[in-house]
Parts: C-alpha cells; structure tokens; sequence
C-alpha cells in the first residue's frame, strides 16, 4: 500500500485529537483525544517501519524494527500518563463534583 | 662627597615623623611633649639644612635619587632631590623660620585643648615636609606633591578652628583657589611631557631638550606655569584667598601666609628661570601682573582696620613686587626679596600675633593704641620690622627692594615708577598700623587695658631673633656700587640663573642712576612714614562712615563681590539648572520610566493567565504550529 494513505491517516487523526482537546468541555474526553494523537503516532511508526523494512535488512537487520520498538516506549508512557491524569481527574471531582474543565478558570488569580 | 649629601633625607622626613607621632597620639601626649616633638624635629631639620647649605656653598651639588616612582615605558620619574644652591637657600628658611613659628605657637595656642594642641602641631609639621618637598624635588612631579601638600595643609590649618563656619568658607576658598591655580601647573607639566618627555629639571633645562620646544610652546608652558604661581601665591585674579585666611591662628599666617607657601610659586619661576627667559611675552605678563597686584593690595591696606588684613594685603603687595623682580629678569633680586620678606614679614605677623594675644584677642586696631608702655619688645621689634618693610637703609627691605626697582628701571621706566609709588604707599599703611597700634591713647576697653602684659619668652624669643635677622638679613646681597664684591648672594646663586644671565646680559644702571633711584625711594618712603605717624598718632575713633573712594577702598574694591556675581552665580544657577531639569526630569525620568514600563507591561501580560485550561492549550498548539511553519520554511 502506497504509503502516502497512511501518512493523510495518521494526519487526520492526529488533527481529530488535536481539535478535541481545544474544544471539549469533558476533561476524560479530552483525555481520549490525547490517546489518539499518541495513537495516530504509532500508527505512522510501524507504517514507516514497515516501508523501509527490506533496506535496513540488508545494512543492519535490528535498524528494522527499531520504530516498532519505539512504539512500546510510547505506549508505556501513555499508560503512565493516563494514571497520573486520571487521578488528577477523581481529585477535581471529589472537591467539585464535576469534570468540566472550564471550571477550573479559579487559576485566574 | 656624595655621601654625606645621602642623609638630606632626613630633612622632610623629621617632621614626617613629627606629623605621625602628634597626630596619631594627639590624645595622649601631654602639651609640653608635643610642643617638643613638634618644635624639635624641625630644629633638628634646620641643623642638617645649616650642614647641607655649607657643604652646597663649598660646591658640592647633587641630584639624590631615592627610588622609581613611575616606570613605565614611555614614562620615567624618579623620587629625587636635587640639592644646589637655590634649594639649600629655601631649606634654610623654611626650617629656620618654621622653628621659631614652632616655638611661637607653643605659647600662642596653649589655651587650646591638649588635642587640639596636638592637631596643630601634627598639622604644621605636615606643612613644613610637604613645603621641603616642594624646594627640594628633582623634577616637576615631586615639586607637585609638596604643591598640593602645602594647599592641603593650608585648608587644614586656615579652617583650624573648624566649629565656625566663616573659617571654613576662608578654608575652602583657599583650597579651590589653589586648586584652580595647579590646573594651569598640571598641564604646563603636560605640555612638557607631551614635548620633550621628562620632567626633570637636570634634563628640561638642557639646552638639548630646550631646542625641541618651539616658541609657542615655551609661552605656553610658562603661561600655565606661571597660572599656577598666581593661584599659590596670590595674585591677581586668583588672590582674594589670602587676606580671607586670616581666620587662621596667627603662627599659621605668619608660616603659610608670609614666609613659605606663598613664595612656592617664586621658588618655581625661580628653578624654571631659563624657560622664562626664553618667551619674553610671558615675562611681560608676569610684570604687568605683578605690578597691577602690588598697586591694588597697596591701595587696599591704606583703608583696613584689622591689623591682620592689612598685613596680608602687605603680602600680596609684597608678592607682586617678587614677581616683576622675576619678570624683569632680576632673579636673584625676587629670591633676596623672599627672603628678606620671610624675615621681616614673618615678624610682623608674630608682633601682631603678640599684639592680639595681649588684646585678649581684639583684631580691630582702632581699639589699639598706646601699647608701646606695655609691650616693649613687642613694640621694639615690631618697629624694625616696619622699617625693614617700609625700605629704610640699612634694614634688610632696602637692599632687596631696590633691587627690584633697579632692575625694574633698567627694564621700563614706568615700571620703576609704579613700583616705588607702591613702596611710599608700603610705607605709609606700615606705620599707619604701627601708629595706630603703639602710638597715641589706648582705646581699648578697661578690661583690656587690666589684661595688657608683655608675652612670655617663648613668644619674644622668636621675635628678637627674627628682628636680628630683619636688620641684618640684607647685608648678604650690598650693591656693587656700595661695596665691592658685597652681593654674595648674587654669587652664591649664579649657577642657577647662569643659563638666564647668558641669555639676556644684566643690565647695569650707572653708579649715578642707581644712587639717585634710591634716594627718592628712601626719601619718599620716609616722607611717607613720617607723614603717617604724625597723622595716626593721634588718632581718635571715628564713627563716620568712609565715602568715595575710602569706602571703595575699604570694600577691596568689591572684587569680592565681583566675583561672585560673574563667577559664583552662574554657577550655582549652572548645578541648579543642572539638578532640576537634567537629574530630575531627565536621568531620573529615564529610570523611573523604565520601572513604570515593566509595571505596564507585566499588567497586560497578567491577562493571558485567565484559568481557562482550553486557552492555554489552544496556545500551545498555535506555538508547535507555527515552530513547524519555521522549521519547513526558512
């Protein structure tokens, strides 16, 4: 498959999650979106990884799926990130009984 | 040979050590001790300058380097003394006279506080290492820091009495007079650097270095020098300080005020006699000036009442005629003159220092009068000194002022004519102040009359001794028309003033023109004596205000006051200008400004922190968005 269609995917996604972080008003969702732009990124690693899997087989057979590896790295980390951000997330509603992120405009001062 | 001239510097550094050790234990030493230290390290300096002159007066000259005080490549001056004739003469002097002021004020100041007592002394010993300093440096540079050594030491001593505030005005006038003055010295140093390279006055005077200077050049730096002499030694423009430094103790005015600060800049013309030499126009100058000083203080003495502004104003007067002594290329005439002057002047001021201390500390003199019953040495002495000043054969005034004026007739002269109608008017206000203090009926109040006693020994001891030296100290430098081979001192200073005599050959007068120059003098000055002592003998206090030209003459010819409106105004309205519109509006404006600004802009930037998470988000993307635009495009 050419690889110019899972670049535009890749992109699309990523602007889908990016648009949703600026404009939701519901903090886990927002969250979703973060996952998919992390998510769009892997997509396009493995892609690439892919594409270029019969070149480096020949200079160096691990340079091949160094991408794909890299992709684990990713997905720990946004393990890691959704935890902590969840738990941010019970907090604020604990004290206000809402996860609307407007609310949080008290930083103002 | 040389090294018995090796312990010369033992001369400045005695009363160095006299400064150190009363200053710093001011507050422990009792009167008596520092009266001793004080007074002893400068008779032990002028036994070593007694020893030093007959070893320069047997012909053994030197230059005495001690150390490199600035070495660099362009640049080479050494802390040296150079020890010949004209600086073993002033050594002479000024330890001399600077002893017997010493023991003076031992007595005069003993009602002072032991610490202040003891800051006198520090003081005075401090004027006289700078003032040895001055006389006995090798080049330029170390002759300037006794310069401005005797300046300091002037303020210090003028404004002694600092609680009172007119003192210390008479103090800083002094000071930023002189200061003005060593403006023109320093960059006549400058312009000789600039020129020739050195300052030494072994290496400037050579006839080697003098062929690199250009006519302009030779003006020039004998301008500015000669700038710097009016500043230290009173003349006009720059000689309104001298007659305001009277608010100093008397011992101080008799030291600084007559003997030796203010002959520092006749010492300096003296040393530098082959420059002047050589630009005739600044001679002139010198000339001029000097004669239009010794004129104007003359005028000013007639009409003072204070006993001690009359014998300033003597002072300048007695200056200016130093000066045209220089300006007529009659060198040693102006050193005779100083020296003659130290004598006679010094015991004037220490007479009137008497006169004031009997007084209970009255200056004014038409509350004197009929002291001579009370006073007898005082008066007998004070008399000698006034006919030494007034010119009277044989006492020591005659001698060198006529030199002067002969030289001074030999040149122009109107000179001559100017200068010896100055002496009939020296003459007059002398024993104007004479007559009005010792003759007549005391005027005084009850109290004083009670209080009036003869000084004790220490304060006559100086003075019998420097009456001795007024009627004698002439006898050095006889006139060849008088007695053959008389002027030993001519001898003694012509290898100084060899270069300038090679030059421009002394003019003799003929035996005839001299005598007949003399005589008028003398008769004038005599008429003129005469005439004030029957005049002010019986004088009676007046209470009419002077009118016309008294009144002028009274008022300095308010040159004070002309001063101040053309000098001291604009530049107080200058600083005022300068505070209020450069410092306030403008530097003040400026960074004041700059903190109102940070304040302004720090408020609008506050803004972007509203709490909306989504803002600060859509921010970030627009930041990564526009880092990648960047990134592709450029």
């Amino acid at each position: 498959m050419p690889i110019y269609n899972y670049i535009v995917l890749a992109i699309i996604l990523f602007c889908i999650g990016v648009i949703g972080v600026l404009t939701r008003r519901n903090a886990i969702i927002i969250f979703m979106c973060v996952e998919l732009m992390l998510n769009s990124v892997n997509l396009l690693l493995v892609a690439f990884s892919k594409m270029h899997n019969v070149e480096f087989a020949v200079i160096n057979p691990t340079l091949a799926s160094d991408a794909q590896i890299f992709v684990f790295f990713i997905m720990v980390v946004a393990a890691a990130e959704v935890t902590v951000g969840l738990a941010i997330i019970v907090m604020l509603y604990r004290n206000t009984h809402s996860v609307d992120v407007n609310f949080l405009n008290r930083l103002k001062n | 040979m040389n090294n018995t001239l090796q312990l010369v510097w033992l001369i400045p550094f005695l009363p160095l050590v006299g400064f150190l050790i009363n200053g710093l234990g001011r507050k422990h030493l009792s009167k008596a001790l520092v009266g001793l230290i004080g007074s002893g390290v400068i008779l032990a300096s002028f036994l070593i300058s007694v020893f030093v002159f007959f070893q320069v007066k047997s012909g053994n000259t030197a230059i005495i380097t001690f150390f490199k005080f600035i070495d660099t490549d362009a640049l080479h001056i050494n802390f040296a003394f150079q020890i010949d004739q004209l600086s073993s003469l002033f050594l002479l002097i000024i330890t001399g006279i600077g002893f017997l002021i010493h023991v003076y004020s031992t007595s005069y100041m003993h009602d002072e506080e032991p610490k202040n007592f003891a800051k006198f002394f520090s003081y005075l010993n401090l004027f006289v290492f700078s003032m040895l300093l001055l006389v006995m440096g090798a080049n330029y540079i170390i002759m300037f820091i006794g310069w401005e050594g005797v300046g300091l030491c002037s303020y210090l001593l003028i404004g002694f009495w600092f609680t009172n505030n007119d003192y210390t005005d008479a103090a800083k006038k002094a000071f930023i007079m002189n200061r003005i003055g060593d403006l023109g010295f320093l960059l006549a140093v400058f312009w000789l650097l600039a020129r020739i390279g050195t300052v030494n006055y072994a290496d400037v005077f050579s006839a080697v270095n003098i062929a690199k200077l250009s006519a302009t050049d030779i003006t020039g730096i004998t301008l500015l020098l000669f700038v710097g002499a009016t500043g230290k030694s009173a003349q006009i423009p720059l000689y309104t300080w001298l007659p305001d430094a009277m608010a100093g103790p008397t011992p101080v005015s008799a030291l600084i005020h007559a003997a030796t600060m203010v002959t520092a800049g006749i010492y300096m013309i003296a040393r530098s006699n082959i420059l002047f030499t050589m630009a005739p126009f600044t001679q002139s100058i010198i000339t001029i000036i000097g004669l239009a000083t010794a004129v104007l203080a003359a005028t000013i003495a007639l009409k003072q009442n204070d006993i001690k502004k009359v014998l300033a104003y003597s002072t300048v007067s007695q200056l200016g005629y130093m000066f045209v002594g220089l300006g007529v290329g009659a060198y040693t005439g102006a050193v005779f003159h100083v020296m003659t002057h130290a004598f006679f002047k010094a015991l004037l001021f220490l007479g009137a220092g008497s006169v004031i201390h009997a007084m209970g500390g009255e200056q004014d003199m038409r509350n004197m009068g009929g002291l001579k019953k009370y006073m007898s040495v005082t008066h007998l002495t004070f008399l000698l000194g006034c006919l030494a000043i007034a010119g009277m054969p044989p006492f020591a005034g005659f001698f060198s002022k006529d030199e002067i004026l002969g030289a001074a007739f030999a040149k122009n002269p109107i000179y001559w004519i100017v200068g010896v109608l100055t002496a009939f008017m020296t003459a007059f206000y002398m024993f104007r102040l004479y007559a009005m203090t010792f003759l007549g009926k005391f005027r005084g109040t009850h109290d004083q009359e009670h209080h009036l006693h003869e000084s004790p020994a220490a304060i006559t001891f100086p003075l019998i001794t420097l009456a001795v030296l007024a009627v004698i100290g002439g006898w050095i430098n006889i006139p060849q028309v008088f007695m053959n081979n008389g002027d030993k001192l001519e001898q003694f200073l012509s290898p100084i003033f060899a270069g300038s005599y090679a030059l421009i050959a002394k003019r003799e007068l003929a035996p005839t023109t001299d005598y007949t120059l003399m005589a008028i003098s003398v008769l004038g000055a005599l008429a003129a004596l005469i005439y004030a002592i029957n005049k002010f003998s019986k004088y009676e206090k007046v209470t009419v205000e002077e009118t016309g030209l008294g009144k002028v003459l009274e008022n300095k010819w308010y040159v004070d006051e002309l001063y101040d409106a053309i000098i001291v105004k604009p530049v107080k309205k200058l600083s005022r200008f300068l505070n209020d519109v450069v410092e306030k509006s403008g530097i003040d404006g400026f960074v004041n400004g700059v903190g109102k600004s940070v304040n302004y802009g720090s408020r609008q930037i506050r803004l972007l922190q509203s709490g909306q998470v989504g803002n600060y988000v859509l921010l970030m993307v627009i930041g990564i968005l526009i880092l990648f635009i960047i990134q592709l495009f450029f």
